[in-house]
């Protein structure tokens, strides 16, 4: 009996408390949103991570003085918890690691559609055909390659190289990983489903070694445990953060080779946005000058900046030049389903 | 001998009928925690999805029984590793005994995905066992350690501490002389273990099977690293890769029927049995058995399990650690988050409690078809990923609940709904091994139903209540998926900092709050395992 009264005046006691809590915090936020610059509040979805674009939020905050509230999460996690709080969900930018997660998010209808002004910086094959999400960053899918063990000369041409006797046991792939799937997908929507079918049944033939994503192939690589990797081309920065001397460095690949695809990051501005003119200022700010050359110069990983006029790191082909197979980014959302059947076929995945 | 003597006394006031306002209280907390199966059932019947479909299209037998087939082997494995290092640290002299009490209860706070690369590390390929068998031995391959080996090894390393740290508890309660009884009647050791001392541990062994089963059916972080196809990695692979809620809603739903068989079994091979001693038992400990040359296999056992399970990690993040300080790293800032986790960990292991004890004392107290049941029914959603616990919750607060929405209230109201389970194993067990008769003779000599209560009853569970908050409160250190979309913006505890800084690689700056993760665990551990029995006023 008294147990029970104990029990329940215990649990209302403690909710009761952390309500208190989390209602001083929010308004201590608030609080200090309002005076500041009187610049507002903007609330954004962050699948992109903390460590990488925190100090770009906070660049947008100095310049604008708009308190820029953050949560970060994982890309696709972030798209279901929107696609949850429906049309309630405070967030009024989405900032997302990948075309599929945007796509997803588009689909559910909840996502406004961007400015032209703000579309146009863009070159079309990074951002949305309905305009609903534009990109903000490029990604080059190319091959990390150990520079002890592999002579320049002996390099693969293509993706289609890597079946040869001679790579048997020294290629590192990612199976699980979204990055090389949205890779197979480009292969089947450009080469067709048999050759794409072919090929991965050859990379199995040929011993490769499996990791849970493209950081330990790129460390693999470093260590010597493989010498060739299939892998996003920014991972190799992110390594040589950590170790600053590893003998790895990419290759990119010619011409429409689908080992040569090139994908974006992207922002999106959601319909029901308590903000909306504080989250255009953002999307804004991550599509000028100063917001794209982040990528260039001071972020860890050197992504490609989006926009004219701003070159990427130095060291980096030009985007021009890297052709990848020919498709559109949004079709690969999509495929994503058959291609896991696939690789599941061929015995990739178990 | 004993056990029917005490069914006999049980079986007198099994037919009470509890109080109006208990059964409210605990029929209310079972409600909010089966939310998430609302939410579930919701998900399907609205997908649009026909969910036929989607059980063919995952060959959904064989993934049902390759989950079965990992939660038997690990839940075996863990109960064998977990009792035999409680009876090595609470009944033998083993040397260092109160430093292996210790360590042995930590590896809780190492999330199951750090334990898997660690093996990795170790047995994958061209790890350190391979390498250091390629020099002079020529082996250029080890065994395959993924898939179901990897998985097993990974989840039991992650998973014993739990019937561990209710095995302690229940040691260190059982009274001695019953085990002596036994003894002086005649009976080998091995004999009073397996028919005095197991059956009086049924409980908390029961219990910490279970809590170990629901971990394994939850479980994504080895299953994904070891590549072993088990419902929760399909569930995830819908949210992750496809985006698409119903099929994961329908697989979701697949994992808690799994769940209810589990439940069903456990509830099986308990059977009728009643716990309690008809006597509260002398507060005495119990006598010690010699190791004598045991002492050495027992040790390289327990070196064994530890260094798996807590020095290897430790390592890695001291090697983290050491990389941080040569690349002049700034450390600091983990002090906010370390805080808040401690604070939001002891507000979750105190809702917990209370939240536990209603259901629990109706389960144990008025024991009936429905109220066990009940008590059963709150267990049936635990198995499910944390990503699908924190998205139900999501749905219901940000649409019937805005007030609440992202407040610290609605995350500590989210870790009780994913380790209620750990809360009510530690009370249910504890209140299980008390007779009833104890409290109803203070109330007969005139003390009021609260005072016999806080006396009588509350000095003699609290131990097991401590066991199961304390479970809760190491459970919610490493918590993250709900941690992530739940708690308010900004809002950083030790586990986002570490998720944090390892989703870019960024080791050096992980090893800090993982060490801190562990560091401030300890205490908690160090309570719950060395703690004497209390003391007990003979009552009356």
């Amino acid at each position: 009996m008294s147990g029970k009264l104990f029990a329940t005046g215990a649990a209302a006691l403690l909710l009761g408390m952390a309500a208190g809590c989390g209602g001083d915090d929010e308004e201590g936020n608030d609080g200090a949103a309002a005076s500041g610059d009187g610049g507002g509040t903007v609330v954004v979805y962050s699948g992109r991570e903390e460590e990488l674009v925190a100090p770009l939020f906070e660049q947008f905050e100095e310049e604008s003085g708009v308190d820029v509230q953050v949560r970060y999460g994982d890309s696709a996690e972030l798209a279901a918890t929107i696609a949850e709080e429906g049309d309630n969900s405070p967030a009024d930018v989405y900032f997302a690691q990948d075309p599929g997660a945007l796509g997803a998010v588009e689909e559910a209808g909840l996502l406004a559609e961007l400015p032209d002004e703000l579309l146009e910086r863009v070159d079309e094959r990074f951002r949305d055909p309905d305009g609903h999400w534009v990109g903000t960053s490029g990604r080059a899918r190319v091959i990390v390659y150990n520079t002890e063990m592999v002579a320049e000369d002996e390099l693969p041409e293509s993706v289609f190289d890597l079946t040869a006797p001679e790579w048997e046991g020294k290629l590192g792939v990612s199976p699980t990983n979204g990055s090389f799937q949205a890779f197979v997908t480009a292969m089947r929507l450009s080469e067709g489903e048999d050759v794409t079918r072919e090929w991965l049944e050859a990379i199995l033939a040929n011993d490769p070694k499996i990791y849970d994503g493209n950081t330990p192939i790129v460390e693999a690589a470093a260590a010597g445990e493989v010498e060739l990797g299939l892998v996003n081309h920014y991972y190799l920065y992110v390594v040589r953060e950590e170790q600053p001397d590893a003998p790895i460095e990419n290759l990119y690949l010619p011409g429409d080779d689908p080992g040569a695809l090139v994908s974006t990051a992207g922002a999106a501005i959601l319909d029901g946005a308590e903000h909306p003119d504080e989250a255009e200022q953002l999307v804004d700010f991550l599509l000028s000058e100063a917001g794209q050359r982040f990528y260039a110069e001071a972020a860890a990983e050197a992504e490609y900046p989006l926009i004219e006029g701003v070159e990427p790191r130095e060291g980096l082909p030009s985007l021009d030049e890297l052709e990848g197979p020919a498709l559109e980014l949004d079709a690969l959302g999509p495929e994503l389903e058959r291609t896991l059947q696939l690789l599941n076929e061929v015995g990739f995945t178990t | 001998m004993i056990r029917g003597a005490v069914a006999r006394a049980g079986a007198r006031r099994a037919r009470r009928r509890p109080p109006l306002l208990l059964a409210a209280a605990a029929l209310t907390v079972v409600a909010l925690v089966c939310l998430p199966l609302a939410y579930l059932v919701l998900r399907v019947v609205q997908g649009g999805t026909d969910p036929w479909s989607v059980l063919g299209r995952h060959r959904i037998l064989d993934l049902v029984a390759q989950t079965a087939l990992l939660v038997v082997l690990v839940t075996a494995a863990a109960v064998l590793v977990g009792v035999s290092l409680a009876w090595l640290v609470t009944r033998t002299d083993l040397p260092g005994g109160r430093f292996w009490a210790v360590a042995a209860g930590l590896p809780l706070v190492i999330p199951s995905y750090v334990a898997a690369l660690i093996l990795l590390a170790a047995f994958g390929p061209r790890g350190f066992l391979q390498q250091i068998l390629e020099g002079p031995f020529g082996v250029e391959r080890v065994p395959e350690i993924y898939g179901l080996t990897g998985a097993v090894l990974a989840l039991t390393i992650s998973t014993y501490p739990y019937v561990y740290l209710l095995a302690v508890a229940a040691f260190r309660e059982l009274d001695p002389a019953l085990e002596e009884a036994s003894r002086s009647l005649g009976r080998s050791r091995a004999q009073t273990f397996r028919r005095v001392t197991l059956p009086v541990l049924r409980p908390s062994l029961g219990a910490g099977a279970l809590l170990v089963a629901l971990y394994t059916l939850s479980d994504f972080g080895a299953v994904s690293l070891m590549q072993y196809s088990s419902l929760t990695r399909a569930i995830f692979l819908q949210y992750r890769s496809l985006f698409d809620r119903t099929p994961a809603a329908v697989l979701s739903l697949v994992l808690v029927l799994l769940t209810v068989v589990v439940l069903v079994l456990e509830a099986y091979s308990r059977g009728r049995a009643r716990y309690h001693r008809p006597s509260p038992g002398a507060a005495r400990a119990a006598q010690r058995v010699r190791l004598g040359g045991w002492r050495w296999p027992a040790l390289a056992f327990c070196a064994g399990v530890v260094g798996f399970a807590l020095a290897l990690p430790l390592a890695v993040i001291g090697y983290w650690l050491e990389r941080a300080l040569s690349l002049d790293r700034d450390l600091g800032g983990v002090w906010g988050p370390a805080l808040s986790s401690v604070l939001v960990s002891a507000l979750a292991a105190g809702a917990a409690l209370a939240a536990a004890l209603p259901v629990a004392l109706l389960a144990t107290r008025y024991r009936s078809g429905w109220t066990r049941a009940l008590e059963r029914l709150a267990y049936s959603s635990n198995a499910l990923p944390g990503i699908v616990i924190a998205l139900s919750l999501v749905f219901f607060a940000a649409n019937y609940a805005g007030f609440v929405y992202q407040t610290l209230a609605l995350l500590v109201f989210a870790y009780v709904v994913r380790f209620f389970p750990q809360a009510v194993a530690g009370t249910h067990s504890a209140l299980l091994r008390i007779d009833p008769r104890l409290e109803e003779a203070a109330r007969g000599l005139g003390k009021s139903p609260r005072r016999a209560f806080a006396t009588v009853t509350a000095p003699l569970v609290a131990p097991g209540l401590l066991a199961g908050a304390a479970l809760v409160f190491l459970s919610t250190m490493k918590e993250l998926p709900a941690t992530l979309l739940l708690a308010p913006i900004g809002f950083e505890t030790l586990a986002t900092e570490v998720w944090t800084a390892t989703t870019v690689a960024a080791y050096s700056r992980a090893a800090l709050p993982a060490l801190l993760l562990v560091l401030f665990s300890a205490p908690f551990v160090y309570l719950l395992t060395i703690r004497r029995r209390p003391e007990v006023d003979a009552p009356g």
